[in-house]
């Protein structure tokens, strides 16, 4: 069969899989768990595979030189790449396991079974363990293509329920976070940051600080300004009165007079083509209606710059001597993070250790990977005492990278008989994946910025893989004829941005499905038969087909300002479908109400229903607060969204019942699904208020105030 | 030590004397001197809900009220709620509605449904979303635990 990509940089069974002598396995992946549950899926999967009761395996989750290299924990990959690794590896190793049975216990392979990893035949009582043949030794060699995996017939774990991995410890509050560390002889830290990115230190009066109580060190390097004590108070206490008396340079005020939507479409920019969701170097086609065309609809879509917004303020633990650097920390690639570090201190990548330690949900690229270098700085200045250094609310809020905004241009026109025919979709923004892991002169680390010796953010260049970015989900996945999609990287834009859960999926998804609705409207057809005229994939027929019929979709009330809304995607064109039904009101002041959801998906084989469920359902509500209500938002002196009341998001009186159907497919590969209702969700509340209300909202958030600009635009 | 650097705690039904500054919050005291990480740094502005603990019996805040403001006062954290060996309705309701994505606001969000249970044993759906209105998740997992709440409190009925 063909093998997991996580393969091809670890191919080696034993990266993967270690059999203890008393029973236990050890599974090692890559990845990391933020919340997902992904440690859950994976030891059900191994489980299965191997017939070892779940309650022996242990996930060890990404560690340097401990775990296998998988890169990020992103693009919903884990459960297709990590999962399919471990699945394939777990088959293998029993396999191997088998062969040295059947020799042990003298019987032909095919009349041993395994429980609880015990191997028996059936011409005799002996009996023999995985612990037993290994004898602590190593497999030595590589997975193979010849690996054959259990018969879904015959499934015991995969797909029933299962208790998620940590929940206990999570309901009672034991140590489990990064925020949580000890360690002896630790010291606590903060940062303070400048007022702005323009912003650079002039003048600090050092000594006061450092002779208060418990005070440690007080780091300064260049604009970096961090402080160390003995207690956490001692540092806050600290952190306020460095903050209090540093002298700043503002710098370059912040340019407000062009609206951001305005700067999405007028700055310099560099646009491809896209074709099967791939750009290309190349001239830009014209947008240019086919003679053939009855009928030509245009409208632009925004998207304004969201957050991460993580519950927990990112944090890091370093500690730093003469034999090397180790490092915790919550950032979503251990490996990433190190060449980072690497390049960002001029240290050998040998020299430095990344552990990863679970954090408050981040969803992409929030402050995690900052907050550790930060951690690293002040550790460097402390030599062998470990530091946790904390970000506060305000640090997240302002620092982190935030989810680039969006303009997007849509066009199509159709026939007489009602078919699309030719659409374009162009989409407008700065880069969605800004991850650190640059060496030399350029780091993307925010410290790197502002030490004595700075280093630059490296130049944005256009993403040109699969899906990617600006350009994820702007191919439609229905037939609508001649295509037109191109990417626009915008220059100069004045928000620091990266990765956030979707990238540019979300709006793209979010304009292309409130478009088909509006060309439904505009032909009089029903949204669902407009989209299944459309569509051929079954799979994606069969999403739609499904929420439809379990929200009632044709029984929908006639009500002025009740309405309910649908829409659809494949995440990347290629890993879950998700169909989502959303039921709205509306009233006279544009205030929107989430009254009913219905999703319905299909991630190929289900391994854990409840954590697929989670994901889908998190996702759509996650969504939900960021189509609603949420928007960065910043003056000529920085960001003015600071705390939860500066950049609200989304509570339990605004959330709305969910209902989810979940196609199972147990014979089809895994399909991430971590993503795949973002898009969707936006969509469908737009399409639901237009079926309320009669007004297009085309610009997110769909505040009160956007709801009424849309009512006066008409 | 003078007097006005020690602080008397009754936290979990056990009193603690603490050499501190009685200005320190709260949080800092449970989660440093004396070990219990359940309460959550969020915001320190008393915005989001993850450092909630039960102080006579109503949730509050500890992550910007001094300690010294709670002496006297019977303070119950999540390690009082539950243990892993003595687990609460509560903490079992969310444990098999899988109630928790990351977790992170997830023992503001159990005491907070505690408080709720306590005065109100059979709390309607828009009850609990009116009492957990001031605890933020972001990974949304409203729902499950609205469930969660609800199951708790049948089975604590029971």
């Amino acid at each position: 069969m063909t093998l997991s990509p996580s393969f091809n940089d670890n191919p080696g069974l034993d990266q993967w899989l270690q059999f203890h002598a008393d029973g236990e396995v050890t599974v090692y992946t890559g990845k990391v768990e933020m919340g997902q549950k992904l440690a859950t899926a994976f030891a059900v999967i191994a489980a299965e595979e191997l017939d070892v009761d779940i309650g022996r395996i242990t996930i060890c989750t990404a560690e340097t030189d401990a775990t296998p290299d998988e890169g990020y924990t992103a693009g919903s990959n884990s459960m297709e790449h990590s999962g399919t690794a471990i699945r394939q590896a777990s088959a293998f190793a029993r396999q191997i396991l088998l062969e040295a049975a059947s020799a042990r216990l003298d019987e032909p392979v095919d009349n041993l079974t395994v429980s609880n990893g015990l191997i028996s035949g059936r011409s005799n009582e002996k009996r023999v363990s995985y612990g037993d043949l290994m004898e602590g030794k190593r497999f030595e060699q590589d997975v193979s293509e010849d690996v054959v995996t259990k018969d879904p017939n015959n499934y015991r774990l995969i797909g029933k329920p299962v208790a998620a991995k940590g929940l206990e410890a999570l309901v009672c509050g034991l140590p489990y976070f990064i925020q949580d560390m000890e360690l002896p002889d630790m010291v606590h830290a903060r940062v303070v940051r400048p007022p702005n990115h323009q912003a650079r230190l002039t003048h600090v009066d050092e000594a006061v600080v450092s002779a208060m109580t418990g005070v440690v060190a007080v780091v300064r390097d260049g604009s970096f300004l961090a402080v160390a004590a003995e207690r956490e108070e001692q540092a806050v206490a600290a952190a306020a009165r460095l903050r209090a008396l540093a002298k700043w340079d503002e710098g370059a005020r912040l340019d407000t007079s062009v609206d951001i939507f305005e700067q999405l479409k007028s700055n310099d920019r560099h646009s491809l083509p896209v074709v099967e969701g791939i750009p290309q170097d190349g001239p830009v086609p014209e947008a240019r209606p086919p003679a053939s065309a009855s009928k030509t609809l245009s409208a632009t879509y925004l998207r304004p710059y969201h957050m991460h917004a993580s519950i927990g303020p990112s944090a890091a633990c370093a500690r730093s001597d003469d034999d090397g650097l180790d490092v915790w920390t919550h950032a979503q690639g251990v490996y990433p993070l190190r060449r980072a570090l690497a390049g960002a201190l001029d240290l050998a990548e040998e020299f430095i250790h990344v552990t990863h330690v679970p954090g408050s949900g981040c969803y992409g690229h929030n402050g995690a990977d900052d907050v550790t270098l930060d951690a690293v700085l002040v550790a460097r200045a402390i030599k062998g005492r470990p530091v946790l250094l904390k970000w506060v609310r305000d640090d997240e809020h302002a620092w982190e990278p935030y989810g680039s905004a969006m303009r997007i241009e849509m066009q199509a026109s159709l026939d007489e008989q009602g078919q699309v025919i030719h659409w374009c979709h162009d989409t407008f923004s700065d880069t969605h994946t800004a991850r650190p892991g640059d060496q030399g002169e350029h780091s993307r680390l925010l410290a790197a910025w502002h030490r004595a010796s700075p280093k630059t953010p490296p130049p944005k260049q256009p993403n040109m893989v699969h899906h990617m970015g600006i350009h994820r989900n702007s191919e439609p996945l229905y037939d609508f004829g001649e295509t037109r999609t191109v990417k626009h990287l915008v220059a100069d834009l004045p928000l620091r941005v990266s990765t956030m859960r979707a990238l540019g999926a979300y709006a793209n998804i979010f304009a292309l499905e409130s478009f088909i609705d509006e060309l439904a409207a505009a032909e009089g057809s029903d949204a669902l038969d407009f989209r299944l005229a459309h569509l051929t994939d079954p799979r994606a027929r069969d999403v739609l087909e499904a929420a439809a019929a379990a929200a009632n979709w044709r029984g929908g009330s006639t009500k002025s300002g009740v309405g309910r809304g649908l829409a659809f995607a494949r995440y990347k064109n290629q890993k879950c479908y998700a169909a989502v039904v959303m039921d709205v009101a509306v009233d006279d002041a544009g205030n929107i109400s989430l009254k009913k959801a219905t999703i319905a998906a299909d991630a190929g084989q289900i391994v854990d229903r409840q954590g697929l469920r989670n994901q889908l359902e998190g996702g759509l509500i996650q969504s939900a607060s960021w189509t609603l209500k949420e928007q960065v938002a910043w003056d000529s002196g920085g960001i003015t969204s600071r705390d939860w009341e500066s950049y609200p998001i989304i509570k339990f009186i605004d959330v709305p019942e969910i209902e989810t159907i979940l196609i199972d497919r147990p014979d089809q590969p895994f399909l991430g699904a971590g993503e795949a209702t973002q898009g969707p969700t936006a969509a469908a509340i737009g399409n639901a208020v237009f079926n309320a209300v009669s007004i297009r909202l085309r610009q997110i958030p769909f505040t009160p105030d956007n709801v009424r600009k849309a009512a006066m635009s008409g | 030590m003078t007097d006005d650097m020690s602080v008397t705690l009754d936290i979990n039904g056990r009193e603690h004397a603490l050499e501190i500054d009685p200005a320190t919050p709260l949080i800092y005291v449970l989660r440093n001197d004396l070990g219990l990480k359940g309460a959550k740094l969020g915001c320190g502005l008393e915005q989001c809900g993850a450092c909630l603990v039960l102080v006579d019996g109503v949730k509050e805040y500890s992550c910007n009220t001094p300690a010294g403001a709670f002496e006297g006062r019977q303070i119950v954290t999540i390690e009082g709620i539950g243990t892993p060996d003595d687990l609460d309705p509560v903490q079992l309701a969310f444990i098999s509605e899988r109630a928790a994505q990351c977790g992170y606001c997830t023992t503001g969000m159990i005491v907070a449904a505690k408080a709720l249970l306590a005065s109100n044993p059979d709390p309607d759906t828009s009850e609990i979303r009116e009492a957990l209105a001031d605890n933020l998740c972001r990974c949304g997992s409203h729902t499950a635990i609205i469930k969660a709440v609800r199951r708790a409190a049948e089975a604590l009925r029971a």
